[in-house]
Formats: structure tokens, sequence, C-alpha cells
């Protein structure tokens, strides 16, 4: 296998180095270098950008799959299973799987990978665990490029999975053609959480456990949550899937199997009603504010701190001597040109 | 820019008791590490690929069932055969003085034993450990 142990953190870290190659390897399929440019991304290392333009134009390719839903409901288990469903296709696969960062020390424990371990020593098996480091909407902040990254490796479908959700984290729309929920009986207030979010997001519902009291019952009440849905001509209508106890594991497999063909009609449905295009707009809006937000807003912000221009603007506006539009137009015009304009 | 360090706690071998590798874990969330926890009963070359594919900057193992002279080093050797070698591997669990020598010449970066404090541990990643 090719070394690319110090060149690889090299080129990524430093200016003048050779980000062609680097796309070159990774865009060759090469596992050290690709890894180590996420971990880049993640620590926001502003070289790593520059290989990412050269990682652009071999994106596209990949489905990505989010997968989401409460904590504990399932989800690691779920992916791992589809994982090998689609290895069985002969698919070459990725997982990008969040958890929490702690608040308070800013570490975490990613353990959605003690599910998935049977994949690791699998060649076109790529995990990666990614921490939120105080990202709001369930995923990293990287989990964008991250994906850009595993599509150009070649992998045909990437699953994300969100950390366990509440109601707010539904930012995986922005990235995945197809989501799928994962829920579970007897959590009480699981339709409470559908109403409020993640019912907008679904594009398939999984009901997991289905082995336990109360399935019936989350099935009925989201079927008649569901039942407007779909009645427009093109208008696609979630499908519900009950997964057995993973210990079953023949029911379970089986069922997986049809999870795995109603991700296949999903796209299917996305492709013929041109709605593919759609959220591909979508997703290009997003990504293209996210990156606007980054480059310009973020320097501004950090070169106000830095110089101790944003304490004073935030006690000028407490002691009410200026308003906050009138000092923001000052930044605009010393940062931009046409500021004023 | 902050670098975070991110470290796999990995069970090699057959042993089944994960609570010590559990309460590494989250200490070593508390002290602002990125932790990647794998679960027991791991070959060194599951650990091996998930180290790299995860992109650690350390290797945490832990073996209680006295198989760390062949289990250790040969996760080391795995590191380096996919040209990872600038993975830090560091063990720890029930192992004799007298192995001490065979893993560090191994290759293996430190050693802990049950005696050694959780703070005590922290501050060697802290000393030994930065992101390459
Ligand atoms: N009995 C039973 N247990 C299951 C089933 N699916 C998952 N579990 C268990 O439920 C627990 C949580 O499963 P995970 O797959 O880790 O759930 P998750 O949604 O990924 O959890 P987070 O990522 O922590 O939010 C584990 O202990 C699983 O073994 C199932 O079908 N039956
Ligand atoms: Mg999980």
């Amino acid at each position: 296998m090719e070394n690319t142990s110090r060149s690889t953190r090299e080129c990524s870290g430093k200016e003048g180095c050779d980000h062609v190659e680097l796309a070159k390897r990774i865009i060759n399929g090469n596992i050290r270098a690709a890894s180590r440019l996420i971990r880049d991304l993640e620590d926001d290392v502003l070289q790593a950008k520059e290989t990412l333009k050269h990682i652009y134009p071999h994106t596209g390719r990949a489905q990505v799959i989010g997968i989401t839903g409460s904590p504990g409901a399932g989800k690691s288990t779920i992916t791992d299973e589809l994982v090998s469903a689609f290895r069985e296709k002969e698919n070459k696969v990725a997982v990008l799987a969040v958890d929490p960062s702690s608040p308070f020390s800013g570490g975490a424990i990613l353990g959605d990978r003690i599910r998935m371990q049977r994949h690791a020593s699998d060649p076109d098996v790529f995990i990666r665990s990614l921490a939120t480091r105080g990202a709001l909407g369930g995923l990293s902040n990287a989990v964008g490029s991250a994906i850009h990254i595993l599509d150009a490796m070649g992998k045909d479908r990437i699953l994300v999975e969100t950390v366990g959700v509440g109601q707010q984290e539904v930012d995986v729309i922005n990235h995945a053609h197809t989501v799928i929920v994962v829920l579970v009986p007897g959590m009480g207030d699981d339709i409470q959480a559908i109403k409020a979010g993640i019912m907008e997001v679904a594009d398939i519902f999984v009901i997991n456990k289905a082995h336990r009291d109360g399935t019936r019952r989350l099935q009925k009440e989201l079927l008649s949550l569901l039942d407007l849905k779909g009645e427009c001509p093109g208008e696609w209508k979630p499908p519900v899937i009950l997964v057995d106890d993973v210990l079953n594991k023949d029911t379970f497999n089986e069922n997986i199997a049809t999870l795995c063909r109603t991700i296949e009609d999903h796209h299917q449905h996305l492709v013929r009603t041109r709605l593919l295009e759609k959220k591909l707009e979508k997703k290009a809006v997003v990504e293209i504010l996210g990156v606007l937000r980054s480059s310009i807003l973020g320097p501004i912000v950090k070169e106000l701190q830095a110089t101790g221009e944003f304490d004073d603007m935030v006690s000028r506006v407490m002691k009410r001597q200026n308003d906050p539009y009138t000092l923001v137009e000052e930044v605009k015009g010393n940062f931009l040109r046409n500021g004023k304009g | 820019m902050e670098r975070k360090i991110r470290i796999m706690v990995a069970k090699p071998g057959l042993d089944g008791h994960d609570r010590g590798a559990r309460i590494l874990a989250r200490c070593f969330r508390d002290a602002g590490f990125e932790v990647i926890y794998t679960g027991c009963h791991q070959t060194p070359e599951q650990i091996a690929s998930a180290a790299i594919q995860e992109d650690v900057d350390l290797v945490g193992l832990s073996c209680l069932s006295g198989a760390h002279k062949y289990l250790f080093p040969k996760v080391v050797e795995l590191l380096k055969e996919q040209g990872a070698e600038d993975i830090a591997v560091i063990g720890g669990g029930i192992i004799p003085e007298q192995d001490f020598d065979l893993l560090y010449k191994a290759g293996v970066k430190e050693v802990f034993t049950p005696g050694r404090s959780l703070e005590s541990i922290v501050d060697w990643i802290r000393e030994n450990i930065s992101v390459q």
C-alpha cells in the first residue's frame, strides 16, 4: 500500500503543496489520504479547502442516505445491516456517523462504530465517526465536505447517521437524497416529536424493535398522520416499514431487504418526478450559503474579536451608545468593497 | 486553529470485560479528547483499519486475557504496513512487568498497568501526543 502518512498531513497543513496530487490520491481510493483530509476539514485547516476544489468536479455520483431518529432507536444497528445489504450488491459503501460533543469538555465519545465493526476490515467500506463540535443541526459542520470526499473516492452509497435527535436537528435533509426516520414503540413522546419536525423530513419511516408492545399503535398513529400525504399526483407517501428484533436474524434481514428496496423506490421516484433536481438545487444553495458564512462572515467576526472591536461593539450596544445596525454598517464599510452599496 | 486529539479505545482478544475501557473512554471525553470506542473482541486487523479510517492520533489497547504479547505488537505492525506508523499505540490491562521490554521494543509507546491513575494517563497523552 502507498505510504502517505507524512505527505498528506503536510500537504493539507501548509501552503504551496500539491493539492492536485492529493486530490488524485483520494479519487484513486486512498483511505488514509481521505480520512486525513476529512480530519483537516473538521479542524478547519484552511489549506484543506484548497484540496476540496480539486475534489469537487469528481462528486455528484453517490447516493446519500440519511438515518435519523431518537437516541437509542437503533440507527446504528440498521445502518450496519444496510451496509451488509449494499455490500451484497457489490456497492462500495461509506458511513458517516455523528455523535454529540460534550458541551462541557468539548470531547466526545463516538460509539456508533461499535455496531458496525464487522465491516472494519472490508476495504470497500469506509466508516468515519464525527463529533458535532457545537453544530446544532444534528450533524457535524464537516459532513458536507466529507460526503464530497467519499463521493469522489467512488463510494456508491453514503449513509449518514445523525445524532439521536429531538425535534430541531434535521439538517440531514440538506445532505441526503433519502431520509430514513427510525422510531421505536413504547417511547410515548415519539409522535409528538414527529409532529414537531421529523415528520417533514422523513421519506421512509422505520419502526424498529417491532416485536415490542405498542408497535401496532405507533404504526396506526403514524399512518393517520400520513393520511393526507401522497394524495396529490406525484407526491411521495412515506412508507412505514416494520423491522423486527435484531436477534430474530432471518426476519430482521428480510425487513432490511425491504428497506433497501424502498430506498431504491424512493430514488426512482425522485428521478421520475424531477424532485432529485430540486433537491440538488437546494443542496447547492445551502452549500453556497454555508461557505459564504464561513469564508466571509467567519473571518470578519474573528478579526473583530481579535482586535477587541467586538467587545467594544457589545458594550456600546448595551449602554445604548450605538445601535447594532449602525455598527454593522461601519463594519461593512471597513471590510467589504462597495460596503455601503 | 484548534486541533482536537482523536483516540481509539479498543479491546483486542477474547475477554469481554470492557468496564475499564468504558471508564477510560469517558475520562478521555472529559479531558476534551474525541474517543472512538469499538467494543470487545476486536482483531488487530479490525483495529488497525478502523484507526486509519478514523484518523486517530492514538490507539489505546486494553487487554486482560494475557494475549497482549501477540496482540499489541500485531496492531503496531499492521499500522506500519499501511503507512500509518505515526499513529501511536499504547496498552493497558493486566501486563506483567517482564513483558514491558518486549512491548516497547515492538513499538508500543507506553504501557499502563492498573496502578496508574486515570489522570496520569491523560497527562501522558497531553505530553506525548499531538496532531501530526
Ligand atoms: N432487542 C433489540 N435491541 C435492539 C434492536 N435494535 C437495536 N437494539 C439495541 O438498542 C440499543 C441501541 O441501538 P443503536 O443501534 O446503537 O441505536 P442508535 O439509534 O444508533 O443510538 P444512538 O446513536 O446512541 O442514538 C443497542 O443496545 C442495540 O443492541 C432490536 O431490533 N431489538
Ligand atoms: Mg448510533
